[in-house]
């Protein structure tokens, strides 16, 4: 067992921190601030390749593994936990559902423009009745010839209105069962924005991650081509369960990634600030909550890293993916809490990035299944 | 086409200068980064290459571990790498470095070869003038911009003050000014494939047409008495006088100081 990076994932480390630091750390307090989509960051990703970092490269990847990704969107998430999600939601929720379960055509049609960043991506399951419990969904598909219509709406969706292609998860069918209880049978589909019937609802103003488009999706009669169902029939629960297994992955190091960027601001910060003559580093407190912050990262980095390499190896990895999605997430919630705290007054004002990273935080703990709905997870393999 | 950029791995001055207590540099003690300057010339190199199709070999001379920068040099887009490294090549000046590598490009076809201006460590800016006066060709410095144009490079030299436009046949060498271009990013499939190709291994036995006395320390005519890091001089003093009043400012502090 070897817990040391090789050379190349060491190299792959040097690139996403040059990148983060000098094209993406400059915008994140003004992204927050007006609630903009960085697109001149996305565009330049796409540029640099990281729109599609474990796409093979036959579908205009750049063939690396999810260990790479996974490392791509902590460092970027160091500087800015917008320009981390952008790229996880793109990634983990749309093109890799595609790459899993997508037909040749579908894989060549969709997945080549997405990976070279040409178009953005987002993933559609969640309902305004419908979160961790998303068998409540309401929006159905119907076949009419050669097309699914499509009617209801998806609330919270990231990289909405800004992303070209959308999958979509619906119900093509109910059934009963022995017991005559009726039964959700869900689909899952590919919609291209621009299809008929298909426009975005309002724009949620959200406390963290405010440079991220998180929009509702309003499906009236939408009509798309018969052929782009996603996977069987019927399948849509299962893909949308082993999507956000993989997605879960990406939100953690996206935490991972906001939990760091706050020590990383909180070691330099209690050097620098002095009280009583000597700086706060001095301090014996602050040195233990510097120590602790430092251990439970390391532990968070070693979960997150175990899921993407259990990701590249294992047909299954619900389990090691929410282990590591809510022990990255409660990390980082309570680093940057602790981190504002270190920071005393300054830690609430605006102009420091930590306060902006405490705000971003949270949603880790809530979207991709909160931490809850980790815990079912993680217990249920135990009970099972 | 064929192109050839000379790189070197330098430590990164950026974070200051740390010195050894005999007055060499502490290498291990400061991050390695590929030189600023050479960096310019790969990323001329590279754009050469996505407009024409040209093949780019990077080349360096150094310890083993410059393996890192001629990898960086592929992730970023070149399609060979040779490193020139051996024993009897270290400590070299300009006048040995230069005579190795002109040694190790005998041994491979180019039209043109780029370096950088200078290396951050030495600050000589000798090298690359000297591999083109080892190998008989032309070669233009400073290099603001460089177009290829037929068999000939069109390349603005700059100045202080102005640029000169010059137009040499091919093979020639360029050296390039970091402010020629911003460098592209290395692309992760691009780290990938660079860790999966061959770099070319050379030493002393490779060189083509080179005297043993011609290389490493013993082959080093320069003999560095004192290194030191540059330092900053202050912000000065600036003052609006007219001509007359001028001259009798700069002759009053002349004489202060006892200049004149």
């Amino acid at each position: 067992m070897d817990f040391s990076l090789d050379k190349k994932h060491e190299m792959a480390r040097k690139l996403f921190n040059d990148f983060a630091e000098t094209e993406v750390k400059p915008l994140a307090q003004e992204v927050d601030e007006t609630e903009r989509f960085p697109q001149e960051t996305v565009d330049k990703m796409a540029k640099a390749g990281f729109m599609g970092i474990p796409v093979p490269k036959e579908y205009g990847g750049q063939g690396c593994d999810p260990l790479t990704y996974i490392m791509c969107v902590e460092e970027l998430s160091k500087v800015c936990g917008t320009t981390g999600v952008i790229v996880s939601a793109h990634t983990s929720l749309c093109i890799d559902p595609i790459l899993t379960y997508g037909t040749e055509e579908q894989k060549q049609k969709y997945v080549r423009p997405l990976a070279t960043g040409e178009k953005l991506g987002a993933f559609a399951l969640t309902e305004p009745g419908a979160g961790t419990d998303a068998q409540g969904a309401q929006t159905k598909a119907v076949l009419d010839g050669d097309e699914w219509v499509l009617n209801g709406s998806k609330c919270f969706i990231t990289n909405g209105k800004v992303a070209d292609v959308y999958i979509v998860i619906a119900i093509t069918s109910i059934t009963e069962d022995k017991k005559g209880r009726k039964k959700k049978n869900f689909s899952a589909f590919i919609v291209d924005k621009g299809a008929p019937g298909f426009s975005f609802g309002t724009k949620e103003k959200k406390m963290g991650i405010r440079g991220s488009s998180t929009y509702e999706l309003i499906f009236e009669d939408c009509r798309i081509p018969k052929e782009n169902i996603l996977g069987p029939e019927g399948k849509g629960f299962p893909i949308a369960m082993h999507t956000l297994d993989g997605g879960r992955i990406g939100i953690a190091a996206q935490a991972l990634g906001i939990a760091e960027g706050a020590l990383d601001r909180a070691i330099a910060y209690t050097k620098e600030r002095k009280q009583f003559g000597r700086s706060i580093a001095a301090q014996q407190n602050t040195q233990f909550k510097l120590a602790d912050m430092a251990a439970r990262i390391d532990a968070a980095q070693m979960l997150v890293y175990k899921a993407a390499i259990a990701k590249a190896n294992q047909k299954v990895y619900s389990v090691e993916a929410a282990k590591a999605k809510l022990f990255a997430a409660e990390t980082a919630m309570a680093v940057t809490t602790q981190v504002v705290q270190l920071f005393g007054g300054y830690g609430y004002i605006r102009e420091y990035d930590v306060e902006r990273m405490m705000r971003d935080a949270k949603i880790t703990e809530i979207y991709e299944g909160t931490s809850e709905v980790q815990r079912m997870v993680i217990s249920g393999a135990l009970l099972k | 086409m064929k192109i050839v950029v000379c790189i070197k791995q330098v430590p990164d001055t950026k974070g200051g200068v740390k010195f050894n207590p005999d007055g060499t540099l502490d290498r291990a003690g400061m991050l390695a980064i590929m030189n600023p300057d050479d960096k310019a010339g790969l990323e001329a190199a590279l754009r050469i290459k996505d407009e024409t199709g040209a093949e780019v070999t990077v080349v360096t001379m150094g310890l083993p571990k410059a393996d890192d920068v001629l990898r960086e040099a592929m992730a970023m887009g070149a399609d060979k790498a040779i490193l020139v490294t051996d024993r009897v090549l270290g400590g070299a000046d300009t006048w040995a470095t230069s005579t190795t590598i002109a040694g190790a490009l005998r041994n491979i076809d180019y039209d043109l070869i780029i370096t950088g201006r200078q290396a951050i460590d030495g600050d000589t800016a000798q090298v690359g003038p000297q591999i083109a006066e080892h190998l008989g060709i032309p070669v233009i410095s400073y290099a603001a911009d460089i177009k290829v144009e037929g068999d000939s490079i069109i390349v603005k030299r700059q100045y202080e003050d102005r640029y000169h436009e010059l137009k040499a046949k091919m093979p020639c060498l360029v050296t390039a000014l970091s402010e020629l271009n911003v460098p592209r990013y290395m692309t992760p499939g691009g780290i990938f494939d660079a860790y999966d190709k061959e770099v070319t291994v050379w030493g002393r036995k490779d060189l083509k047409d080179v005297d043993d006395g011609d290389i490493g320390l013993a082959g080093s005519p320069t003999k560095i008495a004192k290194a030191s890091d540059k330092v900053r001089k202050g912000a000065g003093e600036k003052v609006v006088l007219d001509p007359t009043e001028s001259v009798a400012y700069i002759m009053g502090k002349l004489k202060e100081r006892h200049v004149i």
